[in-house]
């Protein structure tokens, strides 16, 4: 009985398309014993959620899963797979900044800073601080952050009227498709010619138009790179707005689908900066870097 | 730092640009806009460490400036808008 319901679950994992895989991660090489200050950053999106944890300014574990139905919940649920694998309670934390979307939901928070901040003080820490121009494509918005050499924003646009051209616009088209959403990028690229793209990144629009193009014969990794190519238009026409210097560096979870990233890298005619981290947790990063600046001014608990 | 507070969807890109090194949170074009667009908050949202009040543009109003800054822009006879004209030190800027 037992075996049929595990079955059952594995059926229903493969059937989720979108489903991408939930991480956690603890260095191996320091120790939270030996810090003065622990801080962690608490990154509550729309989609995804993720929890980095930091001795003196050193990423120290983090965790990335899924948002649930509500923030706090969400906020926990992160935190504590972060330390999941450690040996350090929540208590012993020093400092906590919530950030995302859900920011001002996250209760074990002592204060809130937006996304904005958080993900180029982030992306100066994962890239480096060569980075002038952030890309966040979240689960639901699209942020072009111009930032100095210190992570602190010169110039920024945050797009979250319209979901059309974001990470859960990709989710859904990965269902659509029947295409794992890590497979997305590859097989965007496995096709003869580039397709036009599909004339509204409007979820909805697009929806309907993938659908008639699958009817009129078009092979799904055709598909795929229509979409994917609107969606680097989309993207190209906000940084446009903000202005592109190098070293230019991607964010949030579309970094890792390349479908979109090579296209835009195209247009733009830049190589993007490259980094040892899951690019999903540069808000959370930059969360408790300002944190651990707090805390270095006396701030802290 | 340049805030640009807005949207761009399928009918256009409408944003509000505020510059934070100029914006000194006077609170003028507060009382100059008709439609209640702006308001003055005691920190940058998105500068922890600048704590000098600054104009934004309320988060309820963000999503809908196309539409709440529609009669300051007739299509003829367009007068100054009243937020930018406000403003001493050109700190408001709109993009269209």
């Amino acid at each position: 009985m037992e075996k049929s319901e595990d079955i059952q679950v594995r059926e229903e994992r493969q059937r989720e398309f979108w489903r991408w895989e939930e991480t956690n991660w603890v260095n191996p090489d320091i120790s939270w014993k030996d810090a003065k200050f622990l801080t962690s950053g608490i990154d509550v999106g729309s989609v995804s959620s993720q929890a980095v944890v930091m001795a003196d300014g050193v990423i120290y574990c983090y965790s990335n899963m899924r948002t649930g139905s509500d923030s706090p919940t969400s906020a926990e649920d992160a935190l504590n797979f972060a330390l999941a694998k450690t040996d350090l309670s929540a208590g012993r934390i020093n400092y906590c900044i919530g950030t995302g979307y859900g920011r001002v939901n996250v209760p074990m928070a002592d204060r809130s800073v937006t996304e904005i901040a958080c993900h180029a003080r982030g992306a100066n820490f994962i890239y480096g601080p060569h980075v002038r121009t952030v890309l966040d494509v979240g689960g639901q918005d699209i942020k072009a952050i111009r930032c100095d050499e210190k992570g602190k924003v010169t110039n920024f646009l945050m797009n979250d009227k319209c979901a059309a051209g974001t990470g859960r616009g990709m989710e859904v088209f990965a269902d659509l498709l029947q295409v794992p959403i890590g497979d997305v990028g590859d097989r965007s690229f496995r096709i003869d010619k580039e397709p036009v793209p599909v004339s509204s990144t409007c979820v909805v629009y697009a929806k309907s138009e993938a659908t008639g193009l699958l009817r009129k014969g078009w092979q799904t990794n055709e598909v795929l790179a229509a979409y994917c190519s609107a969606m680097a238009d989309r993207v190209y026409s906000l940084l446009v707005r903000v202005g592109i210097e190098p070293e230019f560096a991607v964010t949030g979870g579309m970094a890792k689908n390349k479908g979109v990233v090579d296209r835009l890298m195209k247009k733009i005619n830049l190589e993007p900066a490259k980094t040892k981290w899951d690019t999903q947790i540069a808000g959370a990063v930059g969360a408790a870097l300002f944190g651990f600046a707090l805390c270095q001014k006396g701030k802290g608990r | 730092m340049l805030a640009n507070y807005g949207y761009s969807d399928g009918s256009g890109s409408y944003f509000i640009t505020i510059d934070s090194a100029r914006c000194n949170g006077c609170g003028d074009c507060v009382v100059a806009c008709p439609a209640e667009v702006l308001q003055v908050v005691d920190e940058d949202p998105n500068d922890p460490f600048r704590d000098e009040p600054l104009v934004i543009v309320s988060r309820d109003k963000q999503k809908k400036v196309k539409y709440e800054c529609g009669p300051c822009k007739p299509p003829s006879n367009r007068l100054p808008l009243p937020c930018v004209a406000s403003c001493n030190n050109a700190a408001i800027a709109h993009s269209w």
